[in-house]
């Protein structure tokens, strides 16, 4: 077979002409195909698509560990394994645990708390990157990507909050009705974690790079949050300035985990939050949420290019 | 006054029959570029690469950023019920312009007008191999926008028309369980439960065995009866002939012939020297 890949005579008809194509797409409505929609119409769109957001991400948490003997198993292990390291680490060997009444109650909260925006932001950076192969095939609104995996993340976090509640009883925890406000934080810092999922998802989906850098980040970010160590007893007797401490406690990751904690821990006190915590655990989640969804929102007919 | 020039410019169209046709699909000179990285002299190495950052866009091809342009300037007009053919040889251009054309990839240049969100057939990319059949018939159903009531109502005809079950509960297994052949007649059966406006088939229906491959072909023809218009990619000659009236012939990216299916299938049987 000879195929000869000299070009044939271009007897192709001329297409409409620009003026033309454009009159007649808007003569019979049609709408240029991959077009970003309005924001209220994304808006729309996003939650005709609410059943596809909960079953991808119960279907990646199930698929998870579907080839492991335990299974499902792992989903509280997992953590469990998690709080022990830490525990290892920061209680015994460093003695962070010096001064902070019910150590491992704090400790585990903080890891659990801190994992679910951690997990859920590592998640969000690669939403659009590692799933090109779905972006390139169906059309949906490609919020649904960012949310869906932050979900993913919130029900894994339930998983632990289950783990979690063993591990306060058995340290003498006891039950209050202040258990109930972890239903009110958890929404916000869900919203908060989804909002900065979808902000990396856009970062992430232009440069995947930021997948590598992003582990550092994080790590900083862990450490400076008091996740292992109480904000409040370590600085009270050091030189750092006041504002750190300040800055430092009215970081979104320490005022959900601080805010956790004082709704599970009877003896975490109030006086040991920050002024106005709940104003900022609503601020942080109204800016993060919205505006990540405004900025991906912003980027939506680029995703899938390259 | 400039309007009844455009619309009396409209109606002279070659197509015109008895009445004006309605189009769903308007593609407007498009070009396509795929941009690929860590390719062509710097092979991707770190100092190409850091080369591209620093001195940013010039740089792009020095540094081993490599442009595919993969459709040139193609412009064409669909019309409600036609079955349009898309043919050409590999790597010119075929599937990458559907994906355009569903607004899955990007223009580069140019616009396309459609009717409607127009769809791929195809949901591979929304399963998940660790999930049970029964699963990712869910899964599929939603990814490509049905509700939960409408993949419910239709879940039994899905499992019904894939087969699986027939040597056996197989549906309650993972996929990754399943032979090639048996997990190719559940991708296919979840992604034709749908009906679609703008219809876009891609080659390689044609999986499974004999009495499926039946099966999916009476189901492609069902689906173009409900479709306005449909879209069909096929390196194989006779389906063209059979489905199509009309066929684009794609070539190196560029729209080589745009005419009615004998005319055109007689040029490339030509060129391809068959």
């Amino acid at each position: 077979m000879s195929q000869v890949l000299h070009t044939p005579p271009p007897t192709a008809t001329p297409g409409p002409h620009a003026d033309d194509a454009a009159a007649l797409a808007a003569q019979y409505g049609l709408t240029v195909s991959g077009a970003r929609p309005s924001l209220p119409a994304y808006v729309r769109q996003l939650w005709a698509r609410r059943h596809f957001i909960t079953a991808f991400a119960t279907a990646k948490l199930t698929a998870q560990y579907s080839q492991a003997k335990l299974g499902q198993v792992w989903q509280v292990m997992t953590p469990l394994l998690n709080a022990a390291v830490y525990y290892f680490i920061f209680g015994v060997l460093l003695g962070t645990s010096h001064g902070v009444a019910d150590f491992i109650p704090f400790l585990v909260t903080g890891v659990f708390i801190w994992t679910f925006t951690q997990s859920s932001i590592m998640a969000g950076t690669r939403a659009i990157s590692g799933s090109l192969g779905l972006v390139r095939a169906l059309h949906f609104p490609r919020a649904a990507l960012p949310v869906s995996y932050a979900l993913q993340q919130l029900q894994q976090l339930l998983f632990s909050m289950a783990a979690l509640v063993v591990i306060l009883l058995c340290f003498g925890v006891p039950v209050a009705a202040s258990w109930l406000l972890a239903v009110p934080i958890l929404t916000l810092q869900f919203i908060f974690n989804a909002g900065v999922a979808m902000v990396m998802a856009r970062m992430g989906a232009k440069t995947p790079d930021i997948a590598q850098l992003m582990p550092f980040l994080l790590r900083t970010w862990m450490y400076v949050s008091g996740v292992m160590w109480s904000i409040d007893k370590m600085l009270k007797h050091s030189s750092v300035p006041h504002w750190v401490e300040i800055a430092l406690a009215s970081n979104p990751a320490a005022v959900y985990i601080d805010l956790m904690r004082f709704a599970l821990i009877d003896s975490f006190h109030a006086h040991q939050l920050p002024h106005h915590v709940w104003a900022l655990a609503i601020g942080w989640a109204l800016v993060a949420g919205v505006g990540g969804f405004i900025y991906f929102w912003k980027a939506e007919e680029t995703y899938g290019r390259g | 006054m400039a309007d009844t020039i455009t619309k009396s410019a409209i109606q002279d169209t070659p197509r015109g029959t008895s009445a004006a046709p309605v189009p769903t699909v308007i593609a407007d000179r498009v070009d396509i570029v795929y941009r690929v990285n860590g390719t062509g002299a710097g092979k991707g190495s770190a100092t190409a690469a850091l080369n591209r950052i620093l001195r940013g866009k010039q740089a792009e091809k020095a540094a081993g950023v490599r442009k595919v342009h993969a459709v040139r300037c193609v412009s064409f007009t669909a019309y409600k019920g036609e079955a349009i053919g898309l043919i050409g040889t590999n790597g010119s251009g075929k599937s990458t312009l559907l994906k355009a054309v569903a607004g899955l990839l990007p223009v580069e240049n140019g616009k396309i007008y459609t009717d409607g969100q127009p769809s791929l057939l195809g949901v591979n990319a929304a399963l998940m191999n660790d999930l049970t059949g029964e699963r990712n018939v869910y899964l599929g159903g939603l990814a490509m926008g049905m509700s939960r009531e409408q993949v419910r109502e239709r879940y039994q005809e899905i499992v019904d028309f894939s087969g699986i079950n027939e040597k056996g509960d197989f549906i309650t297994l993972p996929m990754r369980t399943y032979s090639s052949g048996m997990a190719a007649r559940l991708r296919f059966s979840i992604a034709a439960a749908k009906d679609h406006d703008v219809l876009m088939i891609d080659e390689a229906l044609a999986t499974g065995d004999r009495s499926f491959q039946k099966r999916s072909e009476a189901r492609i023809r069902e689906l173009r009866k409900s479709a306005g218009t449909v879209f069909l990619v096929s390196h194989n000659n006779k389906s063209i002939r059979d489905t199509c009236d009309r066929v684009l012939w794609l070539e190196r990216g560029e729209l080589r012939m745009d005419g009615p299916t004998d005319e055109v299938l007689k040029e490339y049987e030509k060129f391809t020297g068959k």
